[in-house]
Formats: C-alpha cells, structure tokens, sequence
C-alpha cells in the first residue's frame, strides 16, 4: 500500500508540472445569450471544421451576463465576442470604456420572432397585442371604461374577449432573467398596454411607473414560468392542447409538426411575415467583438467573416435552416462591411 | 391473581400487536414498491427514449472522387485540397440515383437529405490517402437528422407539407433508396467518437467524457491525499480540546453545503483572483475536489476508526513508532474502507453539475480537450445543453448520454462494492 500512495504522490506531482503558464490563446472565446447560442454554435462549428483554426467556445450565460464578462477587460482571461438578443446599453459601453475596452464593433446577425403557440390538437388562435396584454398583466384597466387599475379578473380567454374561446388562460413562458421575456415584455405586453390611450400618457409624466404598469406580469396563476428551456415549454404544450407558449421562433420551426403559432395582430409568426415586419413582436439579434483582441487571437477576423458571410446571414443563408430571420439586404450589406473592417460603435 | 391478570392483559393486547407488525411490514413493502415502481419508470423511459441514439440512418454511396472537384489544378497540396469541393462530388453521385429529378429547387432538396458531416468523411479519407483521387470508392455516409427522426418515425407523414421539416419528395426518395436497400440503420459510432456538434447526427460525447475524466483525475488526486491525511491527523494525532471539535463539527457541515456554492467559490478565487482560465477542467477538479473532500475525510476516519484498538497496541508493544503503527498497520487495514467511500464521493462529483455552470463549462466546445487547460465540457452538463436544443434529434442524444452518465455511475459504485466484499475485514 504504500507503494500506492508513492504513485499518487508522483503523479500529482506530474500533473502540477503540466500547468503551464497559459499565457497565449488559439481558441476564440464567446460568452453572451442564450438565444443567440444555437446560431452562433452552427457558425463556429462551420468555422472550425472550414478552417485552420481551433473551433471557438461557446458559453451561454445570458446577454446580460455576457456583456458583464466582456466588458471585464482586455486580456486572454476575458472573452472576445459577447453574443446579445438586445442592443448593447449606454451604462455597458461606458463600463467597458472604464475597463479600457474603447473599440467594440457592433454586428447584427439578423432578427428573432418571438411566438405564442399552442399544441395543433388545440384550437388556433388570433390575438392581439391588447389581449395578450389584458391576459397576462397583473392590473388590467377598469372593464367598465374606467380609467383605473384594478386587479385582473380574467380567467378565460373569452372574459377577456368574447370572440375568444371558451378556455382557461394558461401561458407557459419563459422566467424575468431570460431575455425572451424582456423582449414579450417590452413588444407584446407594452405594445397592448399603449392601446389604452390614458395608459400611454402616463409614460410622459413617469416613465417608470409606466414601464411597471406595462412590462409586468400577472403572478397569480395563468402565467406559468417553465425555465429557459424552451424544448420544455414544447413538450408541455403538447401535453396539454388548451395552454400557451411564449418561445422563440426556431423552436416554433423546429417543431412545427406539433405545434401551432398564434396570429397576432393579423400575422401569422411564419418566417416571411417576421422577415417584412408584418408580425410584430420580433427583435434583433447582435454579437459584440473587442477589437482590440481581433490582433492577438488567431481567427477572430475570419470568425467574424464567416458569421457575416451571405451563405450564413444571407437570405438563404445556413442560419435561416435553424430559424434565424435574416436582415434586409440594405442592412445586411452595412454590417457585412462593418465586419470586415472592425469599425469600432461610436454611440449609440 | 395478579398473575392471571398480566396474561389477560398480554392476550388481550396479543391481537393488536401481531396486527402492528403486519401492518408495519406491510408499509415497509409498500415503501419499497414505491421506490422500485419509480426506479423502473425512470429507467423505461429514458431507455425507451434513448436506444434509438445508439443507431443511425446511413446511406450507401458510390462515390467518384473526380480531380476535378478536388484538385482542380493538380497542385497535390494539402491545403488545396482541404478546399475542394467535396459537397459537389456527393451531390453528383445522389444525383445519379435519381436522373429524373432535374428541377434546380427539387435537386436542393435531395442534397438536403445529406449531412453536412458527409462532406467531412470524404474529405478527410482524401486528405488521409492522396491516391484515392480519380477513383470510385463505395462508403455509407451519414444522413441528414430530419431523415434519421423520419426513418425512427419521429415525424408525423400525415401531416400537410408545409407544416413538416421534410418534403414529400424527400419522403419518396427516402423509400426507394429504402427498398433498393442503399439507406440502413448503422450502429452510431459518431456518437462515441466525437465532440459536440449542433447538427445532432454529428454530435458525439467523447469531448465531454475525457473532460469528465480530466476533472475527476485532478479531483481525486488533490481531495484523495488531503483527505487522507487530515482523517490520519484528526484520528491519531490531534489532541481532543475544543478546538478540534469546533474543526470536526464543520468538516461535517462542510460536506452537506450545497455544491452551487462551492461552484460560486471556485469562480472568485480559482477565476477571479487566480486567473485560471474558464471553462477548464483543471478549475472544474479544483471545485469538485473541494466538494468532496469532507466526504473522504468522513470515509476515512470512519473507517480508521474501525480498526480495533489491538492492532495499534500490538504494533506499538513490539516497539513500532506511532507512525509505523499507522502506516504499515493500521492504514493498510482501513484503505478498503477509505477507497470505497472516495469512489462514492467521486461518483457524486462525476454526476454534478451545478457547480461547474458557474465556472463556465456550459459551453460549446467541439474540440477534444487535450489537457486539463484546455475548455471542455463535462457529462452532466453535455446532458443539460442537448436537452435545451431545438433540433428533434437532440432528445433522443439526450437519453443516450444520460444511459452513459448512468452507466459509469454504476461502474464506479460497483467497483465501491466489489472492493469492499473483496478486501473488508470481518473482526
């Protein structure tokens, strides 16, 4: 036994020896949300098996989470690219400043719907903005015509619209620190919540209670918070033919042999009604590279390269097979020569 | 008279008693019916959800391998020729099995039916083997995952077109090449060969298992010789006051603390204040050595304990020192027990994953990892991610790495057992 212990002893040794100083990287690393995961994994897959140079790493931590990482500092410690399903804020660029991180060049990669879908067992639904708002806030508007707030009493789709049927409101949804329920939030909710003309006025005197009045969810019940995992949320839909889902759109089209989109103000969430604008609730989808890495770390150029490529982005680009809403051609071209030559985001 | 009362009480109460311990048997029985009925829904449904992994849809190609596509110059230069265009040969020879397909959009979709892993394969036989330009070859590549979910019957044909991720016409094709035999379900190699992927008929686990290995490799030999140590110190040399008391009663609360924290920990001191990098193995067995460590220091000096006392009196009364009485006596004695309870502790570390979320290893890594600094992602965690991808394929991958998770738990504890069966020591 004691011979036992001398081979551990020296093998622990060994291994202490390998750690070299990890002083140089080949790997690009990515952090950022989690949406822009399964796109930007596609790209780097391509990118690693096209190329000489090792495929990135991919962590998803949210958009929040990875621009907090990304705007650390400069250094091999700190990320190179942050993928975000929201525009990058003020306060995150001046922190980012404040780290020394002054060049950061700004690529969108297309846009994203955001669906509210229900099993194909279930009846298919056309909603509006205003219904999906009365549905699911907390404090609805006066059904009287008052213009106060009181407590939603609505249980069934058809109290909160008669033309509506007869089913109890059940919306499986992503949780507050999922980046898809910011943007349901911010496009649906607040979207409905402005049809109320005495509620958009509120947003001239106090923006933020305004914002707490519109972006909020109702707790008591018919808004179910399933985690991020969006294949969850199918599953369970799936089970049950009378509640809702609120997913992204690749989820909706990876799965479109059992579940259904809901209208929404006279849209379908198909891939040409989300490409032209007319279905509404849909965002963009950005990633974020520090430039001053793209010198150090091999492959950083051409990453981006690939990413902006018209066979990724493109209008019948590889993206498009997984979901993601390409860009229309105007805009495509300005970030495409934005991401050849890493020009650096002035303001926003 | 007081006689004769007692056995009135005693059977008086008999009936009730027996009836007591039938009916405590019987919630015993029920306890463990419960439990088994549990293990084996559990069990049924990620089997049934998860064999079909272990195989895959392949098809049967004759392959030219035309200089044209390839190496269009005649350079033989190997960086030539990792460009050259190996999607176009593939689609030349699917073609050819259907020469009355001539629409461009209907010729797009008989290419879809394709990996893109096909492309792959071919090209790295050529890069392997130069001299295999201009000739034939015949290969089974492997098939897009829609077909694979199509040909596991994962779709619903019924369906109208358009609201299914694979065509009519695809649908037929698939059949004839079905009926010629040229499309065959081959045992899933891919899946035990390869990195992530996010095409699901080319994602693999071997990435996530040699990342698991790294990690526990580091795991056991930091936690194994500290544990070991601290047990020995704590068993045989510490002197009892309060102050060893107060350490005791924290190693064991040290072992129940919940693994998320010892996943926030590593990231401020191993991350943040010592730089290591993210996502690596290396920080991953730091974590996970710190969360089993109390359990082996808990193994160990339980079972140093139960070494009698006349082992240790019989060295030291032949004139051995306290700590030859302990090395060459009593911890030959106690090592079955000390092994089996680290492999239950390294068995826990191996199925954790919460920890490691937050040091960074939910990650994309396709590379193998070569060393405990390189990124990489572990087997729980592989699970998490799968289950979290939209692509219909991932669910199955997802049960399959679950069965592989499972069954090198399995493999460790029973080697706990076998251990102790083989080497423990009855006094």
């Amino acid at each position: 036994m004691n011979k036992l212990f001398k081979i551990a002893f020296s093998t622990s040794i060994f291994f202490f020896s390998l750690t070299i100083d990890a002083a140089s990287r080949d790997t690009i690393k990515i952090v950022g949300s989690s949406t822009v995961y399964p796109f930007a994994t596609v790209v780097a897959e391509r990118f690693g098996k096209k190329t000489i140079y090792n495929t990135p790493v991919i962590e998803s931590t949210g958009s929040g989470g990875g621009l907090k990482l990304f705007c650390k500092g400069i250094g091999i410690e700190h990320p190179d690219i942050t993928n975000a399903s929201r525009r990058i804020k003020q306060s995150e660029i001046d922190s980012c400043a404040a780290a020394g991180i002054t060049e950061i060049t700004e690529i969108k990669i297309g846009y994203d719907g955001i669906v509210i879908a229900n099993s194909r067992q279930g009846q298919k639904l056309s909603l509006t903005k205003r219904q999906i708002f009365l549905a699911l806030t907390p404090m609805v508007p006066n059904p009287n015509g008052e213009e106060v707030l009181v407590k939603n009493p609505y249980k069934t789709w058809k109290d909160v619209d008669p033309t509506l049927p007869n089913i109890d409101i059940e919306v499986l949804g992503p949780p507050p620190s999922s980046g898809t329920r910011d943007a349901f939030a911010e496009l649906a909710m607040e979207g409905g919540c402005k049809t109320f003309k005495w509620l958009a006025d509120i947003k001239k005197q106090d923006e933020n209670k305004y914002k707490s009045i519109c972006r909020s969810v109702r707790e008591d019940g018919p808004y179910i918070e399933v985690g991020e995992n969006d294949n969850l949320i199918v599953s369970k839909l799936n089970a049950n033919p009378n509640s809702l889902g609120v997913f992204g759109y690749s989820f909706l089209d990876q799965n479109s042999d059992t579940i259904q989109g809901s209208m929404v103000d006279g849209a379908y969430p198909t891939f040409e009604n989300i490409a032209d604008g007319s279905y509404k609730v849909s965002r963009p989808l950005y990633f974020y590279i520090k430039n001053a890495h793209a010198a150090s770390i091999p492959g950083i150029k051409e990453y981006v390269r690939e990413f902006t490529s018209r066979g990724a982005i493109g209008q019948t680009g590889y993206l498009t097979d997984k979901g993601l809403i390409p860009m229309p051609n105007n805009e495509y071209k300005e970030f495409s020569a934005a991401g050849k030559k890493l020009i650096p985001l002035k303001t926003l | 008279m007081s006689n004769t009362s007692i056995t009135e009480i005693v059977n008086k109460n008999l009936q009730t008693r027996y009836k007591k311990e039938a009916r405590f048997r019987r919630y015993g029985q029920l306890s463990i019916f419960i439990a088994v009925t549990f293990l084996f829904i559990f069990f049924t449904s990620i089997i049934s959800k998860g064999y079909s992994a272990f195989y895959q849809a392949e098809i049967f190609l004759k392959i030219e391998l035309q200089q044209e596509f390839i190496d269009p110059d005649n350079t033989n230069d190997l960086e030539e020729i990792r460009y050259g265009d190996f999607d176009g040969i593939i689609n030349e020879s699917l073609y050819s099995l259907f020469p009355e397909i001539t629409k461009r959009s209907d010729k797009r979709e008989l290419r879809d039916l394709m990996s893109s892993g096909a492309s792959i394969k071919i090209q790295q036989l050529v890069l392997e083997d130069l001299s295999l330009i201009g000739k034939t070859i015949n290969i089974w590549l492997p098939l897009d995952d829609e077909v694979d979910m199509l040909i596991k019957g994962n779709i619903d044909v019924n369906l109208p077109e358009q609201s299914r991720r694979i065509s009519d016409l695809q649908i037929s094709s698939i059949e004839t090449l079905q009926t010629q035999g040229l499309i065959k379900n081959k045992f899933n190699k891919t899946l035990f060969v390869s990195g992530d992927s996010r095409e699901s008929e080319q994602a693999g686990i071997l990435g996530a298992l040699v990342g698991s290995a790294l990690m526990l490799t580091i795991t056991f030999l930091i936690a194994f010789p500290l544990g070991v140590s601290a047990a020995i110190y704590l068993e045989e040399f510490a002197p009892k006051n309060r102050f060893i008391d107060f350490i005791e009663v924290n190693i064991n609360n040290l072992a129940a603390v919940p693994s998320i924290i010892y996943g926030l920990l590593g990231l401020a001191v191993f991350i943040n204040y010592a730089g290591m990098p993210r996502s690596a193995p290396l920080v991953g067995g730091l974590v996970l050595a710190l969360m089993t460590f109390p359990v082996i220091i808990i193994a160990a000096r339980a079972s140093l304990q139960s070494v009698p006392p006349s082992i240790r009196d019989a060295a030291l009364g032949v004139g051995a020192s306290k700590m030859q009485s302990i090395f060459d006596h009593i911890l030959p004695l106690a090592l079955p027990g000390i092994l089996t309870g680290s492999i239950i502790g390294m068995a826990r570390a191996l199925g954790e994953s919460a920890p490691l979320i937050m040091i960074g290893m939910v990650a994309f890594v396709v590379d193998i990892p070569t060393s405990p600094l390189d990124s990489s992602a572990a087997l729980p965690v592989q699970v998490y991610l799968w289950a979290d991808s939209p692509e219909r394929g991932f669910a199955e991958k997802t049960s399959a790495a679950i069965m592989v998770l499972l069954m090198f738990l399995l493999l460790m504890n029973s080697l706990a057992i076998w251990l102790r069966n083989k080497y423990e020591i009855k006094w």
